[in-house]
C-alpha cells in the first residue's frame, strides 16, 4: 500500500510540476508578446533566406525585428483569425497569389510610398501599394544539355509538340507555381485554348510528376526525361554546388509575351501596430545593395531592376519577362486549378 | 451515491473534451458559407479519384502495419530466436522517424535518378529498372513501414501480459502453437490491435507531409488543394468535416462489431510461462525477418541521413540547435503529460458512472486525430482568437491573452493527440477486473481514491504507452508547431520544414536526425520499463 501510495505521489508531483512549467512557459511569452518596438513580420519566405536581413535591420534601427514561418495560406488564415489582435507588420510570401488573396480579403494596407513606387517596377506590385515584389522567380524551360538543342526549344506550348513525347517532366499541379504559369497563360490564351496546351503537356510526360524541382533537375540530368519546366533559381543551386551540372535554362516565349515571373513581396498589414516601421523596412529592402542580397541568397533576380545578378544567374543570359501583372495569378489561380483538375495533371 | 458523485464523471469527460470541442466549433463555424459551383468541381473532377485513392492507401497501409506489428510483437513477446532481447525495444525505433522523413529519403534514394537505381544501371546496363517508388505500392510501403510500431507496441504489451498463458491455454485444449496463437491469442489481443490499427488509420488519413513527396492524391491533398489552391478555406473545412464524419463512423462501426465482448486480466502473481523457442530454421527465419524490417525502417534511412548530415554539419550545427532540441523536448514532454493524465481522467469517467455524457465526450475529445494537422491549426487559431476577441470585448485593453503562448500550442496538441494517449489508457483500463475496483470500494474507498491508489498502479504500463507516443509524436508534429508556436519557439520539426519547404532535402537531413535520435532515448526507456511493468 505504501509503495502505491507513493506512486500515486509521484504522479502528482509530474502533474503539478508540469502546470508549473506551462505557466512559467506562458507568462514568459507573454511578457515576449507585450514588448513594444518590435517589428512583427509573417514571412512564407524561409528562415536561412531572411534571418540575417532581419536581424541587420534591427540593429540598424535599434529595435528588435520578431518573425514567424510558415507557408503563405495558414500565414493569412493565421492573420484573418487575430484581425484587429494580429501582432504582425508585415506579411511576406514567396508567391503573388498570396499577397493578392491577403488584399482581397482586406488584411492589407496600402503602403503609398514614393521610394517603393521608383524602386519597383509596376507589373511587379500592386497598383495601389497593398504589396510590392522584392525579388523574381523566373519559371522557365530546363533541358538536357547533351541530348537537346536549345533551339528546337521556344514557348511553353510548344513542350505540348508530338516530338516531346516521354521526353517532358513536370513538378506537381498542386504547387502554387505551377498554378501561376497556368493562370497567366489563361491570361492570355483563355481557358480553350490553355487547356489544350495543358493536356498536351500532360499526354507528353515521361514518368509521374515530382514534389519538387530539385527531384525534376535531378532526373533530367539521369535521362529520366529531357525537358522540364522550373524555377530557375533550383538550377542556379544545383550548379553552385556541383559544377558541370549537366542541364542548361531556355528563356521561354521571347518571342511572344516573355518568361512568366513571380515574386517573393510583402505588404503592411490592416492592423499593424507600428505601420511607420514597416513602411521604412519595405522601402530599406527595396534599395539596390539590399536588394542584391535578398535575392542573391537564393539565386534570384532583384526586383530592382538596376540591380545586376551574381554571376551563376548572370551566366543564363538574359531574358525578357512577361509584363502582365503578377497579381493577375493570383486572381486567376482558383480557374487555374480547375482547369488543370480537368486536363488530369496531378 | 450522492449527486456530486453522479455528475462529477460525467462533468470531468466534458472539461477534457473541451479543447477539441472548441476547435471544433471553430472549424464548424469557419466552414458555413457554400460554394455550390466548386463543390461541383470537386464532385466532378476530384472526389471520386481520391476516395478510391485515399480507400486504397488506407487498406493497404493499415494490412501491412497489422502484418508487420502483430507478427513482430508475437515473435518478440511470446516467441525465443537470436536478437530477440534488441529487436525488442529496436523495432519501436521507427516511431522516432517522422513518415515524412522516411518518405523523402526513400524518394531520394530509391528514384530513377537517385543514388541506388543510378548505380544498378550501371552494374546490370540502361535497361535495368526498378519497380518505381513513386507509385501506389512504394507510398503504401513506406507509410506501413512508419507507422507499424502503433500496431507493434499495442500487439506486443497485449501479448506480453497474456501471450504464452494463451497459448498454455490453447494446448490444454489440443491446440499446437500456430492454432494457439489464432484461435486464442490473437483474439483475445483485439481490443489493443485494433487500437494500434485505429491509430494507423486516422494517421494515414491525416497525412500530409509523406503523401506530398509522393505526389500522391488523398482526401487530406484534396483539403489543401480547395484552401491553398483554390482559396476556399470554407470547402476545405467542409471537406475535413466530411472526413471527420466518416472517421467518427468507421471508429462507431468498430466498437459494435466488437460487441459486449470484455476483456480481464487474468489472475497476476505466477510468473508467465516461458517463451515459445522456436526450432533452429523457423528462429533464423524470425531474425531474418526482424533484421529486414528493422533495416528497412530504421537503420538504412538513418545512415542516409546521417551521411547527409554530415555534409552540411559544419555549416548549420550551431548553438541554435541546443535551443531547437531544449524546446522540442520541453513542448513534447508537457504534451505527453498533459495529454496522459486527460486520457486517465476520461478513461475513468466513463467508466465511473458517466454515463453517455462522458462517453460522447470521450469520442469527441479523441477525433482529433484523424484531421489534417493544418486544419485543425486553423481551428485552434479560430478558438483562440475567439476568446482572445471575447477578452477584448470584456474590457481588456491588451489582445493575444491565450494566442501565441505555450498554451496555445498545448492546446493544439491536446486536440490532436488525446487520441494516441486514449487508446492505451483504455487498453490498460479494459484489463483492470472490474471486482478490483468493488472490493476496493468494499473497503470504504472513494471513486476517486480507488482511482489514485489502486487503479493508477495497475495502469502503469498504459500510462507510460501512453506518454511515449504522444511525446513522440509531438516532436514530430509540424503544421500546429508552424501555426500556433510563440515567436522563437521555433522547434526542430520548424527547421526541418524551412528545408524542405524550399526543397533543400538534404539541409533537413541534419534537423531529421536529431528528432531521431532525441526520440530515441524516450523509446528505449519506456519500452524497458514497460516491459519491467507487464512482467512483474
Amino acid at each position: 500500500m505504501l509503495e502505491r501510495l507513493s506512486a500515486s505521489r509521484r504522479w502528482g508531483l509530474v502533474v503539478a510540476l508540469t502546470a508549473v512549467a506551462v505557466g512559467a512557459a506562458s507568462l514568459f511569452a507573454l511578457r515576449a508578446g507585450a514588448q513594444g518596438d518590435a517589428l512583427v513580420v509573417y514571412s512564407a519566405r524561409k528562415y536561412q533566406l531572411v534571418e540575417e536581413l532581419f536581424r541587420e535591420y534591427g540593429q540598424l534601427r535599434g529595435i528588435e525585428v520578431k518573425f514567424i514561418t510558415d507557408d503563405g495560406a495558414p500565414l493569412v488564415a493565421r492573420l484573418r483569425a487575430e484581425g484587429r489582435n494580429s501582432p504582425a507588420d508585415v506579411l511576406m510570401t514567396v508567391d503573388a497569389g498570396d499577397l493578392w488573396r491577403a488584399q482581397s480579403a482586406g488584411l492589407l494596407q496600402p503602403a503609398k510610398s514614393a521610394t517603393l513606387d521608383a524602386n519597383i517596377p509596376a507589373h511587379l506590385r500592386d497598383p495601389d501599394g497593398h504589396w510590392y515584389g522584392l525579388s523574381i522567380r523566373a519559371r522557365t524551360i530546363a533541358y538536357a544539355a547533351q541530348r537537346v538543342k536549345p533551339e528546337d526549344l521556344s514557348s511553353y506550348a510548344a513542350l505540348g509538340e508530338p516530338r516531346w513525347k516521354g521526353r517532358l517532366c513536370l513538378r506537381s499541379g498542386k504547387h502554387v507555381y505551377n498554378q501561376s504559369l497556368v493562370a497567366i497563360l489563361i491570361a492570355e490564351h483563355g481557358e480553350a485554348a490553355t487547356e489544350r496546351i495543358v493536356r498536351s503537356w500532360v499526354a507528353n510526360l515521361a514518368t509521374a510528376p515530382f514534389s519538387n524541382d530539385t527531384l525534376l533537375l535531378e532526373a533530367i540530368a539521369a535521362g529520366q526525361c529531357d525537358v522540364g519546366i522550373v524555377n530557375s533559381y533550383y538550377l542556379g543551386r544545383l550548379q553552385a554546388e556541383r559544377p558541370g551540372f549537366p542541364v542548361a535554362l531556355r528563356w521561354a516565349d521571347q518571342a511572344g509575351s516573355g518568361v512568366h515571373v513571380n515574386i517573393s513581396g510583402a505588404g503592411i498589414t490592416r492592423f499593424a501596430r507600428n505601420r511607420a516601421e514597416a513602411l521604412r523596412f519595405l522601402e530599406w529592402l527595396s534599395t539596390p545593395a539590399i536588394q542584391a542580397r535578398f535575392a542573391g541568397a537564393n539565386f534570384e533576380f532583384a526586383a530592382n531592376p538596376g540591380v545586376e545578378p551574381p554571376p551563376v544567374v548572370a551566366a543564363w543570359g538574359p531574358f525578357r519577362q512577361n509584363v502582365i501583372n503578377v497579381g493577375k495569378a493570383g486572381e486567376l489561380q482558383p480557374a487555374a486549378v480547375r482547369l488543370m483538375d480537368r486536363a488530369g495533371w496531378k | 451515491m450522492t449527486l456530486a458523485g453522479r455528475l462529477l464523471p460525467g462533468t470531468a469527460a466534458i472539461l477534457v473534451a473541451l479543447p477539441m470541442l472548441a476547435v471544433l466549433a471553430a472549424v464548424l463555424h469557419g466552414a458555413t458559407g457554400a460554394d455550390p459551383e466548386l463543390w461541383e468541381h470537386l464532385r466532378s473532377f476530384v472526389l471520386p479519384g481520391v476516395t478510391r485513392s485515399t480507400l486504397v492507401l488506407v487498406a493497404g497501409v493499415v494490412a501491412l502495419s497489422l502484418i508487420l506489428g502483430v507478427s513482430l510483437g508475437w515473435l518478440t513477446a511470446a516467441c525465443d530466436f537470436p536478437g530477440r532481447g534488441f529487436f525488442a525495444w529496436a523495432l519501436l525505433l521507427p516511431l522516432a522517424m517522422p513518415a515524412y522523413v522516411l518518405a523523402f529519403v526513400a524518394v531520394a534514394t530509391l528514384d530513377y535518378a537517385g543514388p541506388v537505381p543510378s548505380l544498378l544501371r550501371e552494374w546490370f546496363g540502361a535497361g535495368f529498372t526498378l519497380p518505381p517508388i513513386r507509385s501506389t505500392g512504394g507510398v503504401i510501403a513506406v507509410l506501413a513501414l512508419a507507422f507499424y510500431p502503433y500496431v507493434y507496441l499495442l500487439a506486443r504489451g497485449a501479448f506480453l501480459t497474456h501471450g504464452t498463458r494463451a497459448l498454455e491455454a490453447g494446448q490444454s485444449l489440443g491446440l499446437g502453437p500456430w492454432a494457439g496463437f489464432f484461435r486464442v491469442a490473437l483474439p483475445l489481443a483485439r481490443p489493443w490491435v485494433a487500437a494500434g490499427a485505429a491509430l494507423v488509420a486516422m494517421e494515414t488519413l491525416a497525412d500530409f507531409g509523406a503523401v506530398s513527396v509522393f505526389n500522391y492524391d488523398t482526401f487530406t491533398t484534396a483539403i489543401y488543394k480547395s484552401w491553398f489552391g483554390l482559396f476556399s478555406l470554407e470547402t476545405a473545412l467542409q471537406l475535413a468535416l466530411v472526413l471527420l464524419a466518416l472517421v467518427a463512423v468507421a471508429l462507431a462501426v468498430e466498437q459494435l462489431a466488437r460487441g459486449r465482448a470484455r476483456y480481464a486480466l487474468a489472475g497476476a502473481g505466477a510468473r508467465p510461462p516461458a517463451r515459445l523457442r522456436l526450432r533452429r530454421r523457423l528462429a533464423l527465419a524470425a531474425t531474418v525477418y526482424a533484421t529486414l524490417v528493422f533495416a528497412l525502417a530504421f537503420a538504412l534511412p538513418a545512415l542516409c541521413l546521417a551521411v547527409w548530415a554530415l555534409e552540411v554539419a559544419p555549416l548549420d550545427l550551431d548553438a541554435r540547435y541546443v535551443a531547437y532540441v531544449t524546446r522540442t523536448l520541453l513542448l513534447a514532454g508537457m504534451a505527453a503529460v498533459a495529454c496522459a493524465a486527460l486520457a486517465v481522467v476520461l478513461g475513468w469517467a466513463v467508466r465511473a458512472g458517466g454515463g453517455w455524457p462522458a462517453r460522447i465526450a470521450a469520442r469527441a475529445a479523441t477525433l482529433g486525430y484523424a484531421v489534417p494537422g493544418t486544419v485543425l491549426a486553423v481551428g485552434v487559431v479560430g478558438a483562440l482568437a475567439a476568446a482572445d476577441l471575447a477578452w477584448v470585448a470584456l474590457g481588456a485593453t491588451e489582445g493575444l491573452w491565450l494566442q501565441g503562448t505555450v498554451l496555445a500550442l498545448l492546446l493544439g496538441y491536446v486536440a490532436r493527440f488525446l487520441a494516441v494517449a486514449h487508446g492505451p489508457v483504455e487498453g490498460g483500463l479494459a484489463r483492470l477486473k472490474p471486482s478490483l475496483a468493488e472490493a476496493a470500494r468494499s473497503f470504504g474507498l472513494g471513486r476517486l481514491a480507488v482511482l489514485l491508489r489502486v487503479q493508477l498502479p495497475l495502469l502503469r504500463a498504459g500510462i507510460g504507452t501512453a506518454l511515449l507516443l504522444v511525446f513522440v509524436d509531438v516532436m514530430k508534429e509540424m503544421p500546429i508547431t508552424l501555426m500556433t508556436r510563440p515567436f522563437g519557439w521555433d522547434t526542430l520539426a520548424v527547421r526541418v520544414f524551412e528545408m524542405t519547404a524550399e526543397g533543400e532535402w538534404r539541409r533537413a537531413a541534419l534537423p531529421s536526425l536529431v528528432i531521431t535520435l532525441a526520440g530515441l532515448v524516450p523509446v528505449v526507456l519506456l519500452t524497458r520499463r514497460i516491459e519491467d511493468a507487464s512482467r512483474g
